[in-house]
């Protein structure tokens, strides 16, 4: 059939070579390294598979310990995010009508204001000589600045929720723009009040959107050290930043890649599990 | 939620999160026109001094046009790859198929950390210098799933009959694709490359791990931070940027009710 083959091959190489070398390779690579014994010699040359990496992983309940709470504080951010989202999204797909597109676009602005600089206005806001102390002060509300504020784990979280929650409205949205509107009425014709209507139409014909939200902030926050970095202080670490300093500060870069390895399989085997709950060829289609 | 009865609720909880969503922001553009370089109450003077030297400081306009450059080259790179990839999935039956969709996919669920060391030691491997380019790079790779998703969703909507009507006619496939299946995927396509482009503009996560000498505005941002007096600079850049964000998607959606 002509060119077609042709064309095959013209749209399948590239992508397919790209992604293997910039993706599939250094996952690879780093699953290989994570069985070295050291840093010594050149980084590509053959090493005798060990696993010493993964035994001092095991004696350490150090890293399992920040693996547990940062997983705690994936969950937390990502349940709080999809439950302040899905009012959202309710009122962009049923309630906003002709100028939805606009109060949507309004809510992902912020989105383009650097993150960093996002997250440090809310520095700004809570540390002790910020905002919020100030402005106390200065009211005569308190004497003393209240430090508890910033610098733990909780300033971490909250700082998370505020940056997904706009951004968890998007899949319930697309869910809810689906629900054909005639439905509600077939409920209200049948007598069913509005919040029975809500609880058994709306509710569980968006729940793959909400599951999708779910996930959306849950995986970056459980790779996230950029946050704690800036306002998580010493208390407020999290898994990846032990995967950081052992990149860039201790250059200790075998258990670097078995502690990046041990949450690369977490993530994916999570998502399998939810795969298989949201059906994704229909969110796709 | 009776919101069919009490419309307000929901409308004035949206109007609330708004608020907190731009809490900040008002903060930075505080800061930016502060001449003080703490937030402290009573604010001190107002003043356009931080503008001013921003245009005079060649380091922050210098990575400013770093992530320009990175963001443009890398969301270019990805909306082609993301494209093919999607005609490729609606339009051929093959056996890695599978194996495709999950590469292209799958950047969206790796954690940006395992990515990032991951390229660095693919890099540090190969002897490549950390530069821009490795920046552009791992860019690319985190772009693609929003290009590919995009690109589908808008080609899944159109009929290939229309395509077979043009083969009929005598057209190749190549020649189809360029004259019938461009143009109607076009939109998607500038779609998905803005995307593309403030995914890799604001990214930081992955640029620190891989950012050589030449830093993106995120990471020369993050190694100003611990300066209090430079940082209002910094927030006059990111102010303008936020503004010009702003008119354009006012813009975008004027064009569009104008239709």
């Amino acid at each position: 059939m002509n060119n077609r083959r042709a064309a095959f091959w013209l749209l399948y190489l590239p992508p397919m070579a790209w992604l293997g070398l910039f993706f599939l390779a250094p996952l690879l690579l780093m699953a290989a390294f994570s069985f070295r014994a050291n840093m010594r010699g050149e980084l590509l040359q053959w090493w005798t598979p060990t696993l010493a990496q993964y035994q001092s992983l095991l004696t350490e309940s150090g890293y399992w310990r920040l693996l547990g709470i940062s997983a705690g504080m994936a969950l937390a951010v990502a349940a709080s995010a999809t439950v302040l989202a899905y009012p959202l999204a309710y009122f962009l797909a049923f309630r906003a009508g002709r100028r939805a597109g606009l109060y949507l676009a309004l809510l992902l602005v912020p989105f383009w204001t650097s993150f960093l600089l996002r997250v440090m206005a809310w520095k700004f806001l809570l540390g002790s000589e910020g905002g919020i102390n100030s402005l106390l002060i200065y009211l005569h509300l308190i004497q003393e600045p209240l430090t508890a504020l910033l610098y733990n784990r909780t300033a971490v979280v909250i700082t998370l929720v505020y940056v997904w929650v706009p951004f968890s409205a998007l899949p319930i949205l697309a869910a809810l723009q689906r629900v054909d509107p005639a439905l509600f009425e077939a409920a209200a014709d049948l007598g069913a009040p509005p919040l029975r209507q809500f609880t058994r139409v709306a509710l569980p014909l968006s729940l793959p959107g909400v599951l999708a939200a779910f996930f959306m902030a849950f995986i970056p926050t459980i790779g996230e050290y950029v946050t704690p970095l800036l306002i998580g202080g010493s208390s407020g670490s999290m898994y990846g930043n032990i995967i950081q300093d052992f990149f860039t500060k201790s250059t200790d870069w075998p258990l670097g890649s078995a502690l990046s390895l041990v949450m690369l399989v977490g993530t994916l085997v999570l998502v399998a599990v939810a795969v298989r709950l949201i059906d994704v060829p229909r969110l796709i289609e | 939620m009776n919101a069919r009865g009490r419309p307000w609720m929901l409308s004035s909880y949206y109007v609330v999160l708004l608020v907190l969503l731009y809490l900040p922001i008002g903060v930075l553009l505080l800061f930016s026109l502060n001449s003080n370089t703490t937030l402290s109450f009573p604010l001190q003077s107002f003043t356009f001094d931080w503008y001013r030297k921003l245009f005079a400081n060649e380091a922050v306009l210098r990575s400013a046009r770093n992530s320009l450059e990175v963001a443009a080259g890398s969301s270019l790179v990805a909306t082609l790859l993301g494209t093919a990839v999607a005609v490729l999935f609606l339009r051929y039956q093959f056996r890695s198929k599978n194996v495709l969709l999950m590469l292209a996919m799958l950047p969206l669920i790796v954690p940006f950390i395992v990515l990032g060391v991951a390229l660095l030691l693919l890099f540090s491997a190969l002897h490549i210098e950390r530069s821009l380019l490795t920046v552009g790079i791992a860019h690319t790779v985190v772009g693609l799933p929003y290009t590919f998703l995009i690109v589908i969703s808008r080609l899944a909507g159109f009929d290939p009959n229309l395509e077979e009507a043009a083969m009929d006619l005598g057209a190749d496939y190549l020649t189809t694709l360029r004259r019938i299946v461009l143009p109607i995927i076009a939109p998607a396509m500038i779609s998905a490359w803005l995307t593309a482009f403030t995914v890799s503009f604001d990214e930081f996560a992955l640029a620190l791990f891989l950012a050589g000498t030449q830093p993106t505005f995120p990471v020369y941002l993050f190694s100003q931070l611990r300066f209090a007096n430079r940082l209002p600079i910094m927030i006059a850049l990111a102010v303008l940027m936020m503004v010009g964000s702003l008119t354009l998607v006012l813009v975008a959606d004027r064009l569009r009710r104008a239709d």
